[in-house]
């Protein structure tokens, strides 16, 4: 009564195909990546060393290390994320704890959409209007961080929104019939809750501002610095300029070198992601609620 | 406290209309003066650098884009609703979560690293398998940025065929659908415009991208007549020409006037993305 049928047995294999089909297209989607990856570490690896990464660039970039570049991208992804983290904190607070359904809201979130979906050379035009000529800033790591800053507020408002989102309302009921005021509330159970899921997005921002190039090119990034910079209106190096540099303007530049930067800027980049991501699940594994 | 939190909330639509308002201020003398709408879009000739006449033709530099776009969506669309479909819908537990994470890293790649690749592997590949004398091209640039386009578009998509409620498909089931049935008939329509929102906001990101096209595009001025023409975007070429222009100039002004185009193409880009996967919600 329960044999299979020639249909069945024919709706079985169509499905197998099918999801076979489906299969062959996430690997090729995946494999050429996973390749080109093994390439680069084929190619830069050999040329990383401790020497590599703590000394300078030599004889017009053609020899020597990416100290200044490493040391800029630091300077620039921590003044971003000073500028970046408090008002994209506060975004997150308002759209998830006061926000009523209204047209403003409405026009939040698409504001955020946008932000995230402007080209980023046109941020780059922003930052060079707004805050190398009209606030004066000159070409200044303060300058290629705000606009970095600005560029990657969408991804710690929405990471940071959806942590706070996960902290069950019943928390914040039990808070106000306490009396507490609804900053109260925030301050001493909202925050406290999610404030390892904000973590985990200001972390995703820190691999995404890294790796930026077209937003800095003309508001702080130097092609070349011998020396390192010393306040935040001064111009510094950069990984990401530096690979673009050194892979199109120069002359004469070893094989290994711009692969090495490459690798560096990627192991940078995708380490930062995998903490994130890890720290993601063990927090969805630990969860109480 | 309050109000700083209110303040904050606000922040993203004052920085959006900040953009607008400074490219805006920097462009405006060269859209009310020199600029003519006619030549922008119909001329393929951008020589703003030309001392005697210099002309600020668009067409060239748009159908750059408009290629490299299309041919990056070309491969990036089917691939990525395929795996969407895959990840959703066919694999479980274990597999899918490794699959989930593979493809979020991938979209972690920066777009410079993209263009290196472009420069140094993909374009001795090109060169040897198809024995053309540049491997800089539409090809090339179409490529690197499908594979960049592919993993955001995945996700998106991924995400609308997970909003589809179990109720439709055990509904489906009970009737004897197969899976296939189910999914061909019964997921993919209910997520019809969360994809249709994943591949727009995949245009608009292959619209955008700088770094990448303008290392692997070959960057020379050209109308594509094949994908082994090398061509230059909008992007790239704000890219390679603001460092060159004195402040205030024609060229300078004209760069801005590029940037203002692209702004309000990626906005009508990403509001019609919105207004689509609103248009489920309201259902």
């Amino acid at each position: 009564m329960f044999e299979a049928t020639e249909l069945n047995i024919r709706n079985h294999k169509v499905e197998r195909l099918w999801g076979l089909l489906f299969l062959l297209m996430t690997v090729l989607l995946i494999l050429p990546v996973l390749v080109i990856l093994g390439v680069l570490v084929y190619k830069g690896g050999p040329i990383i060393s401790v020497d590599f990464l703590f000394t300078e660039p030599k004889d017009g970039m053609t020899a020597g290390g990416i100290f200044p570049a490493l040391v800029g991208t630091i300077w620039l992804v921590a003044v971003a994320l000073l500028a970046s983290v408090p008002v994209g904190v506060a975004a997150a607070l308002y759209l998830s704890e006061y926000a009523p359904d209204n047209w403003l809201t409405r026009m939040i979130n698409l504001a955020i959409i946008n932000l995230a979906g402007v080209p980023s050379i046109v941020h780059a035009l922003f930052g060079v209007g707004a805050f190398v000529l009209f606030f004066r800033f000159g070409t200044s790591i303060l300058a290629a961080s705000l606009t970095l800053a600005i560029m990657t507020l969408p991804v710690v408002i929405v990471a940071t929104r959806e942590s706070l989102q996960a902290v069950p309302h019943a928390f914040r009921e039990a808070c106000w019939n306490m009396g507490a005021s609804r900053w109260q509330t925030i301050r001493h159970v909202v925050l406290p809750n999610s404030i390892s899921g904000i973590l985990t997005g200001v972390i995703l921002e820190v691999s995404r501002t890294a790796g930026e190039t077209a937003p800095i090119m003309f508001t702080g990034a130097a092609f070349f610095l011998p020396f390192l910079p010393q306040s935040v209106f001064d111009q510094t190096m950069a990984m990401s300029l530096h690979l673009f540099v050194i892979s199109t303007q120069v002359p004469g530049v070893p094989e290994a070198m711009p692969f090495g930067v490459a690798l560096v800027l990627i192991g940078m980049v995708l380490a930062m992601n995998a903490v994130s991501i890890g720290f993601r699940m063990y927090l969805r594994g630990k969860k109480k609620w | 406290m309050q109000v700083l939190v209110f303040v904050g909330g606000v922040s993203a639509i004052i920085f959006i209309i900040g953009i607008f308002v400074f490219i805006t201020k920097e462009g405006l003398p060269f859209l009310l003066g020199r600029f003519d709408i006619a030549e922008f879009f119909t001329s393929p000739r951008w020589r703003p650098t030309s001392e005697h006449n210099p002309t600020y033709g668009a067409l060239a530099l748009i159908a750059g884009t408009a290629s490299v776009t299309g041919l990056a969506m070309l491969v990036a669309v089917p691939f990525s609703l395929g795996a969407a479909i895959y990840i959703g819908e066919f694999a479980t537990g274990k597999t899918r979560e490794v699959l989930k994470v593979l493809v979020e890293l991938l979209a972690a790649i920066p777009s410079v690293v993209w263009g290196f690749i472009g420069l140094s592997i993909m374009n001795p590949l090109i060169i040897k398998l198809f024995n053309v004398p540049v491997g800089l091209n539409v090809l090339n640039a179409g490529f690197i940025l499908g594979l960049m386009a592919a993993p955001i578009m995945t996700t998106i998509a991924e995400d609308s065929l997970k909003a589809v409620p179990d109720t439709y498909r055990e509904a489906a089931e009970a009737m004897g659908a197969t899976r296939w049935q189910v999914i061909l008939r019964v997921v993919i329509p209910a997520a019809k415009n969360g994809l249709v929102a994943a591949v727009l906001l995949g245009v608009g990101r292959g619209f955008g991208e700088t770094m990448a096209v303008l290392m692997a595009s070959g960057h020379s001025i050209n109308l594509p007549t094949s994908i082994f023409d090398s061509v230059r975007a909008l992007t790239a070429t704000i890219a390679a020409e603001l460092g060159e222009t004195a402040v205030g100039s024609d060229h300078y002004r004209a760069l801005f006037t590029l940037g203002i185009f692209l702004f309000l193409i990626t906005f009508i880009i990403n509001l019609t993305a919105d207004l689509v996967v609103r248009g489920i919600r309201k259902k």
